[in-house]
């Protein structure tokens, strides 16, 4: 017997600030002029993707104390660039990634409302939070958080947040202009959250948005950030490409989900992926090898490298071993402001060492083989038969993509890949709900009063 | 044209500046917060030829003063923030100026400058700032991280009758120039060829044109560079409302406009030498001075005098304003524009009484007064927002080495 058929969310970002993006390719074109974002928005939106999605940056990184100059750098304002595309789409969700360290729960919620309203009910919010001093050094507070504080913090925002967007009922508004009463209710917006972080009361200025609360997205892998993840978002990043472990981290998010009191359809799954198309299978794969070769070069593989040896490593050979050094663990970090992180530099090394030994690699080639992101290669028809199989075998709900190439990468999917899952009915051939909630099958939120940690 | 024409723009706030506006016929409150309605006015702006629109914002809720305990449902008591609305606008429009107003008191002079940035990549060089200290307690208690008073109604005589500014106001005045200060460095701290895209070497950019600002003030430090390119027009406009001499130092220290609010009794003139004094020290490009007018313009219904006294009515409260009243003909408050700007005033910016009536007023009627007269455009010229405004349109980088 057949279950019926999953529809395959999907997701776009403008690849940037990373070696994934190939900004030296001969089409490449600009990562700041608002015409690439408008570009690979309507291309998302005419490929009905559910959403199109920013990450942040808040500070330009630095290797040994200088100004990282080899990847992209430089990028606009996520708000600026969400509203902006409200413009320019009529359907495309509009998610951002903006960080609670350094922003206040009064602002958030005002700017995503703001964004819910003016979109009609496309917004998103990727919550994230920073433990890291050195962004700290671009904000008055100059804070940051001690690590095991990360996730309380990030908790607080998120109902001090709800709490705003909570104050106004989507009935507030009469605007009746002969009675001449505009509110329902002389209280409309009043508020008072009080918690470790946020001691704050008063009124908000933005009535209930369209989405009631715009949808919440988090990323986060330890069992601190999966149960977080599995209270509160709507959807999750999931970080696994290969169907094995994509499958249990489903499971296991949707367990917890149920454990929290909710429907495991209450939050989606979702990996990012790069893709590469071919005529051929082989021709895809030869494809990707020339794009894989270019963005990985030695010295990007030694750069790459230096984040978990935490020092210089500009000495070694990338056609040579895996440096014989140990790492530092404990000096200055030598490379600032990404977010890759290693819990256990030690553990990352040996493993490195035995992948290196036991297939014969290269230093380039094992940062090849370890830092791949499983990229979907292969021609249309492979892509598509991957895409919709790794979702209906419970690896994701489906996928946030992106190319190597800005902006027009996007374009050859939606013209080549789309048309084959709507074929196989993987995908909507027209938007049928109205907001970004309704595209993505969660559950509405009735307009108000609703518990704020129900 | 006169060689020296005049300047107008218009400065938004829901459905305008009264606060029945919301209940004229044509209004549409229930659309206040929706693109469509932004994106409609704008337009209009647009088709007059007008310099910019300014779009208020504050972070609370507006209407009367009185904070919690506060129950006046007769008013329109909800805000979207202004700096996305005029994101949201930018792709939709062409030619015109685009300033919302964003706080410097409880925001971080870093996410101004990016999205002030920002809106000026999505406008093609159009985007200014309207700088706005957050002087009341409520505010402060929306933030919860510092406790700010509201001024005590003798402080408020004091700040009417002498401009002097009650203390802790002082210090959010210095704060904020200093949040200017931050964001102007930051813009600067690309300079304009950094990006270089050096295939051979794989060099992105050329780290030696980017600049680390290393602000340290009294109120916060901010690093720097940006992480946002520096902005087509090198430096976006920046403006203020100032009433009071304190106010007019921090526009002459750190803005290209200051809106000021005449009396139609006195004239400009005391306030353009209070700006000149208050200016004495200023380096670059003079300050530009507009004028601030409400205005209820007559239509093909009804004059503006009727159609203010109905408002009023509506309201149960004679309308006052900071900035002078103007209710009359197009060819009436044309006079008056041109008086004016003999007398020194740079430019205008009216703060229509009903958004949709007066803004319609203002560019089916008085721009085709003042263009009948010679006094403005009867096209909008090709290029930026500092170039429409007559301020110079190559901006030196501080950091740049020449």
């Amino acid at each position: 017997m057949s279950t019926p058929r999953k529809q395959v969310i999907l997701g776009a970002y403008l690849g940037g600030v990373n070696h994934h993006t190939a900004w030296w390719h001969p089409e490449a074109g600009s990562q700041i002029d608002f015409s690439s974002f408008e570009h690979t928005a309507r291309t998302a939106e005419r490929g009905k993707f559910d959403f199109f999605f920013l990450a942040e940056g808040l500070i330009l990184r630095e290797r040994a104390g200088q100004i990282f100059d080899q990847d992209i750098i430089g990028r606009p304002d996520t708000f600026g660039v969400l509203a902006a595309i409200a413009s320019v789409t009529e359907h495309l969700g509009l998610a951002g990634t903006v960080n609670a360290t350094f922003n206040e729960p009064y602002e958030l919620a005002r700017q995503f409302a703001t964004l819910d309203h003016l979109s009609g009910g496309r917004a998103a919010w990727n919550v994230v939070t920073s433990f890291d001093a050195f962004t700290g050094q671009n904000f008055r507070r100059g804070g940051f958080l001690d690590p095991s504080d990360r996730y309380v913090r990030a908790e607080e925002t998120l109902r001090a947040v709800r709490a705003l967007w909570d104050s106004w009922n989507a009935d507030d508004i009469v605007a009746d202009k002969d009675s001449g009463r505009f509110l329902a209710r002389p209280d409309a917006g009043s508020f008072e959250f009080r918690g470790r972080q946020f001691d704050i009361s008063g009124r908000f200025t933005v009535p209930r948005s369209p989405q009631g609360r715009p949808v919440i997205l988090q990323a986060g892998v330890s069992p601190q950030g999966r149960d977080f993840a599995a209270a509160n978002a709507d959807a999750i990043f999931s970080p696994y490409g290969k169907l094995r472990e994509a499958a249990d981290f489903y499971r296991d998010i949707k367990s917890r989900a149920v454990a929290a009191g909710r429907s495991p359809d209450d939050i989606k799954i979702l990996p990012s992926a790069s893709f590469v198309l071919g005529d051929t299978d082989a021709e895809a794969i030869e494809k990707y090898r020339a794009i894989r070769d270019e963005q990985v070069t030695g010295q990007t593989a030694l750069i790459l490298l230096e984040q978990i040896w935490n020092r210089d490593l500009s000495g070694y050979d990338p056609e040579g071993p895996v440096p014989d050094v140990e790492p530092e663990p404990d000096a200055p970090p030598f490379i600032q402001g990404r977010a890759f992180l290693h819990q256990d530099r030690f553990a990352t090394v040996k493993r490195l060492r035995e992948v290196s030994e036991a297939k014969k690699l290269t230093l380039r080639e094992t940062v090849i083989d370890q830092f791949e992101r499983g990229p979907i290669v292969g021609t249309p028809a492979r892509v598509a038969e991957k895409i919709d199989d790794f979702v209906n075998s419970d690896g994701s709900d489906g996928f946030i993509l992106g190319s190597h190439l800005v902006p027009t990468g996007l374009d050859e999917f939606v013209d080549r890949v789309v048309p084959l899952l709507q074929d196989r009915g993987a995908l909507r051939t027209e938007y049928t709900g109205t907001t970004l909630r309704d595209n993505l099958g969660l559950p509405g939120l009735r307009s108000a009063a609703v518990p704020v940690d129900a | 044209m006169a060689p020296n024409p005049l300047h107008l723009g218009v400065a938004l706030d829901g459905a305008g500046w009264h606060p029945a506006a919301w209940r004229a016929p044509n209004s549409r409150p229930t659309e206040l917060f929706s693109a469509r309605y932004w994106t409609d006015v704008v337009a209009t702006a647009e088709r007059g030829l007008l310099d910019f629109v300014t779009i208020e914002d504050s972070l609370r809720v507006p209407g009367p003063l009185h904070a919690r305990g506060d129950d006046a449902v007769d008013q329109v008591r909800a805000r979207l923030d202004a700096h996305l609305i005029a994101a949201t606008l930018a792709p939709l429009t062409h030619h015109i100026g685009l300033i919302p107003t964003v706080t410097t008191t409880h925001t971080e002079p870093f996410h101004v400058s990016t999205a002030i940035a920002t809106l000026d990549y999505t406008s093609r060089g159009r985007a200014g700032w309207q700088v706005r200290v957050s002087a009341g307690a409520e505010e402060a208690q929306h933030f919860g991280r510092r406790e700010i008073t509201d001024p005590t109604p003798a402080e408020f005589a004091a700040l009417i009758a002498t401009g002097e500014l009650p203390g802790h106001a002082e210090a959010l005045f210095e704060e904020a120039t200093d949040a200017v200060e931050v964001v102007r460095r930051l813009w600067d701290s690309w300079e304009d060829d950094a990006e270089i895209r050096d295939v051979a070497t794989r060099r992105f950019i050329d780290r030696d044109k980017l600049h680390y600002i290393d602000f340290e003030g009294r109120f916060f430090r901010v690093r720097g560079p940006a992480i946002t390119p520096r902005p087509p027009q090198g430096q976006p406009v920046i403006t203020a409302l100032g009433h009071a001499p304190r106010i007019y130092e921090f526009a002459a220290t750190a803005a290209d406009l200051v809106f000021v609010t005449p009396t139609r009794e006195h004239g400009p003139a005391q306030i353009l030498r209070q700006i000149a004094t208050a200016g004495a020290s200023r380096v670059g490009e003079p300050l530009r001075v507009y004028a601030d007018l409400v205005v209820f313009l007559d239509t093909d219904d009804d004059t503006g005098a009727q159609r203010l006294a109905r408002l009023n009515d509506q309201s149960g409260a004679e309308f006052s304003s900071d900035a002078a009243v103007f209710t009359g003909s197009a060819e009436e408050i044309a006079d008056l524009l041109a008086d004016w700007n003999t007398q020194g005033v740079d430019g205008f910016r009216l703060r229509p009484g009903v958004a949709v009536d007066d803004l319609a007023a203002i560019a089916g009627r008085l721009v085709p007064a003042l263009q009948h007269r010679g006094a403005f455009r009867t096209s909008y010229p090709e290029g930026s927002l500092r170039g429409l405004l007559g301020l110079s349109t190559t901006v030196p980088n501080r950091y740049a080495r020449v």
